[in-house]
């Protein structure tokens, strides 16, 4: 570990040791918000919702771009996870379902029946 | 485990799994066909997905959402583009903006190709999923998959593992 990657590691710590934080966070990697309608959201003034802004924004996870009188929001993907971590989560997504599917085989080849029973 | 084989190609933001089912192909396939069971395999526990419209036909669409264990809802949709019942189908998987479940053109579609052989009795299934960018991958992994609190941990530490 580098000073720099010790130091990266203390502002990522810090801006997600709160939940608010998070919770933003979460919602610009799924897409970008504007600050106002992020404030929208949460039980606390606009500009609390600012400072919380920018706390991600300087930890890096977080870019801003100005439109018209909006500030645009967008959480740095890059930043947060790279890739070869996303595909490692999305593999564990898809053992979770492989081995869904054989309980679901192996029940039936127990009971030799084939209960495709409903719920609607 | 029946996963055999898992590829990532982190260049095309591409991954390929390949699990054997004891349970013929047309079992396999039913899955698939019967809305009730794709529910009951597709999202991780306490992410349960619903499906609203299901058809599994060339041009079909299915609309589905995940709801998460603090209630909120995360819609999608997928796009048949082929079938080839019972050997498989191929679809382009996308966001939907909300219940009205229209497309959420900021983020691309992804490619999935579904491909279920019989191997002695047995079903070799390969799934095939192809992203276009970080964000659609961080966009799947959102839809339950990840906490927000987690979401720096794997590069927390690969940096102290440095």
């Amino acid at each position: 570990m580098t000073e720099q990657d010790e130091d990266r590691a203390d502002a990522w710590f810090h801006a997600l040791s709160d939940r608010t934080r998070r919770d933003i966070l979460r919602r610009v990697l799924a897409g970008e918000h504007s600050v106002s309608a992020l404030a929208r959201s949460y039980d606390m003034s606009f500009a609390a919702v600012q400072k919380h802004v920018a706390v991600l924004e300087r930890a890096g996870l977080l870019t801003k771009r100005r439109q018209g009188r909006e500030a645009l929001a967008s959480g740095d993907v890059e930043a947060v996870r790279s890739v070869g971590a996303m595909l490692t989560d999305l593999e564990a997504l898809w053992r979770g379902r492989i081995s869904r599917m054989d309980e679901l085989f192996a029940a039936e080849t127990q009971q030799d029946t084939t209960p495709t029973h409903r719920t609607d | 485990m029946p996963v055999t084989d898992v590829q990532h190609d982190l260049d095309a933001l591409t991954l390929t799994i390949t699990a054997d089912f004891a349970a013929p192909v047309e079992r396999v396939w039913e899955v698939y066909a019967d809305p009730r069971q794709l529910e009951r395999v597709w999202g991780p526990p306490g992410y349960p997905a619903t499906f609203v419209d299901h058809e599994l036909v060339p041009g079909g669409r299915m609309n589905y959402y995940m709801t998460s264990p603090e209630g909120e809802k995360y819609y999608a949709y997928w796009d048949v583009t082929s079938v080839d019942q019972p050997k498989g189908f191929t679809f382009k998987d996308g966001f939907a903006l909300d219940e009205t479940f229209a497309p959420n053109t900021e983020l691309p579609e992804s490619s999935q190709v579904y491909d279920f052989t019989e191997v002695d009795g047995s079903t070799r299934a390969t799934f095939v999923a192809t992203y276009a960018s970080a964000e659609a991958l961080q966009q799947v992994l959102d839809m339950g998959v990840v906490e927000g609190s987690t979401l720096a941990i794997n590069q927390i530490d690969e940096l102290l593992a440095s």
